[in-house]
């Protein structure tokens, strides 16, 4: 047994509209997988799940054999999973090395929170460093460009050493170059951690991908690599079908 | 930091000074102030740093100072009397759960875990079930009322709506006496600064962060693995702690404790001066709070009914035209001074304390 996650015979219904239906999806420990799917595929809604946002109306979520469903969300957390959100969350009134402390920090005893930051830890440290966000350690989080609050925000959850990570669209809304940036640090995070990524930029998509998960309307399309995804007619359709002529998404 | 600093120093020194000037009327008014400015850094951790919008301070300081009012008043009665109040409500004996509080050490402890307990209690069953925002500030505000109603039902316990009254020592200081007086003034002052204190070590501790970091993302929060309920009840505990304290000092600085203290409105007022004051600044809150206190004193004295209104613009216009209250204004203004004399052409990327709305 080395899925590290399991998802069975899932189901997640919105009122009365069925966002998932019947979702089995494996993901093995250390892999690199990228989920893909045209709107309403069901993506965001797996990761949701997963990590105890909404809860499904069936079906069962095992990580490293445990059950996941019923968890709260920081237990889910507490447990080795984390995650990113479609527009970065970071905490705009704390300095870019408080975000990164305070999500050092989930492991600490409660009465030793109350003590004041001394310092930066070595796992902040690398995680301002990997992030690039050194120079801006002590600005407040507010002022951070779009990309770097992604960055931010990976660095956030690497510093948690998370066995499994859930990436929800890190490239949406990058420039060129900020997209390459992120592509390099996926590979760097990819190499020691299980990650699964959500992502609608093909481009993107070919350069890094190695295994992928095709969603559509709630179940398992397709699964493979990014050339036998493109090949697929079915795949084909569903995108095109879709989203004629404009970048997915 | 340094001038936070300087003024720190001037307000010890006036604090300090305050005895040798004041007449023992004006006095008494000061150490009233520094009780409502207690309560306002429990309300500016709960409100400003925690964004949790508490209209139900009242509560908190009512349980404080009830808990102080029934030892001094059984302390007065002596050993086989019975409160003042009872003997006229035609009660003829010490009802059971008056009788601890003849304890010295039990009545100061209730103090303290008597409004944390009930906030305690409150807060873990409220915020587990992720009530906030509008929901939680109407639901403190109905606690003060429903607290009220309570008080003023049980008059041979609590002294209806007429409370109690007439103290005349507080462990062993002679409340008729400006010494006395003085005395239970340098108390309030002390507890005033322990609490700022505790407050100030708090805001600053990785708690603090996290309680900013609830308050403007709770959900958020929960993905980097705390429990946000725990770390909001917490915060709200220990500003209704704060207001217990403070309650408990009223009894003795103002001599009387009664419902019309505690309700909707008095909570309501608790508020206004942080918000004038500033609620993410502490010493702002503090300012504010004896300010706005002042400002009352001095308007009832020569026409009480325009304070009302007075009040009432004064909060509407805070919020409208400075959302972070005086102290939002001196920082914006010292960040434009210093940012003047460093860059000359301004639009810097530095950290501006641009007005948000939260």
């Amino acid at each position: 047994m080395s899925a590290l996650l399991e998802v069975r015979g899932l189901r997640v219904v919105f009122d009365g509209f069925a966002a998932i239906d019947g979702l089995d999806f494996t993901v093995e420990e250390g892999e690199l997988r990228f989920l893909i799917g045209p709107n309403g595929a069901g993506k965001t809604t797996l990761i949701d799940v997963v990590t105890g946002l909404t809860k499904p109306a069936s079906g069962s979520v095992r990580f490293g054999g445990e059950e996941l469903v019923g968890k709260r969300e920081h237990h889910i957390v507490r447990m080795g999973v984390g995650r990113t959100f479609q527009t970065a969350t970071v905490f705009e009134d704390l300095t870019v090395v408080e975000n990164l402390d305070l999500a050092d920090s989930f492991r600490l005893p409660l009465r030793s929170l109350f003590r004041r930051r001394r310092g930066v830890s070595d796992a902040v440290a690398s995680a301002l460093e990997v992030a690039d966000l050194t120079a801006l350690a002590d600005k407040p989080a507010g002022v951070l460009s779009h990309g770097q609050r992604q960055w931010l925000e990976i660095g956030m959850l690497l510093v948690q050493k998370p066995k499994l990570l859930l990436l929800d669209e890190p490239v949406a809304g990058m420039s060129r170059s900020e997209r390459e940036r992120t592509g390099e640090l996926l590979h760097e995070i990819a190499s020691t951690h299980t990650v699964v990524v959500v992502e609608h930029d093909m481009e993107f998509l070919r350069k890094y991908a190695r295994k992928v998960t095709v969603l559509h309307q709630g179940h398992v399309l397709r699964e493979g690599s990014v050339a036998e995804v493109q090949e697929d007619p079915e795949v084909r359709e569903v995108y095109l079908g879709r989203a004629k002529g404009k970048a997915v998404g | 930091m340094t001038l936070g600093r300087i003024s720190l120093v001037v307000c010890i020194v006036l604090l300090a000074l305050a005895p040798l000037t004041l007449s023992p009327f004006r006095l008494g008014l000061l150490a009233k102030y520094l009780c409502f400015a207690i309560v306002a850094v429990g309300i500016a951790l709960a409100w400003g740093q925690g964004g949790m919008l508490t209209l139900g301070q009242g509560v908190f300081f009512g349980l404080g100072g009830y808990a102080m009012a029934m030892y001094l008043k059984l302390k007065e009665a002596g050993s086989a009397g019975l409160p003042d109040f009872m003997v006229w409500s035609g009660v003829e004996q010490l009802p059971a759960l008056w009788k601890p509080f003849g304890n010295p050490v039990f009545a100061l402890a209730a103090v303290v875990l008597l409004p944390g307990l009930v906030a305690f209690l409150l807060g873990l069953l409220v915020f587990r079930q992720r009530v906030r925002g509008a929901y939680f500030a109407i639901l403190s505000q109905a606690l003060a009322a429903a607290f009220v109603i309570l008080l003023v039902g049980q008059q041979g316990l609590t002294g209806g709506t007429n409370g109690m009254t007439n103290f005349t020592q507080f462990f062993g200081l002679d409340l008729t006496d400006p010494n006395g007086q003085r005395a239970v003034y340098a108390v309030a002052a002390v507890v005033l600064g322990v609490t700022f204190l505790v407050a100030k070590l708090l805001v600053r501790s990785r708690f603090g962060r996290l309680l900013v970091a609830v308050r403007d993302g709770e959900d958020r929060v929960r993905f980097l693995g705390y429990d946000p309920a725990v770390v909001k009840t917490i915060t709200f505990t220990i500003s209704a702690v704060m207001a217990g304290l403070a309650g408990a000092l009223f009894v003795p600085i103002v001599g009387i404790i009664s419902p019309a203290l505690l309700g909707i409105v008095p909570s309501l007022e608790l508020l206004v001066g942080v918000a004038v004051g500033g609620r993410f600044v502490l010493a702002g809150a503090i300012a504010g709070a004896i300010a706005v206190n002042y400002a009352k004193t001095l308007f009832s004295e020569d026409f009480a009914e325009g304070w009302l209104y007075l009040q009432g613009g004064l909060f509407v216009l805070v919020l409208v035209f400075a959302p972070k209250g005086l102290a939002g204004v001196v920082e914006s203004v010292r960040y434009r001074l210093s940012s003047r004399k460093q860059t000359p052409t301004g639009s810097g990327s530095g950290s501006a304390p641009v007005e948000v709305t939260a």
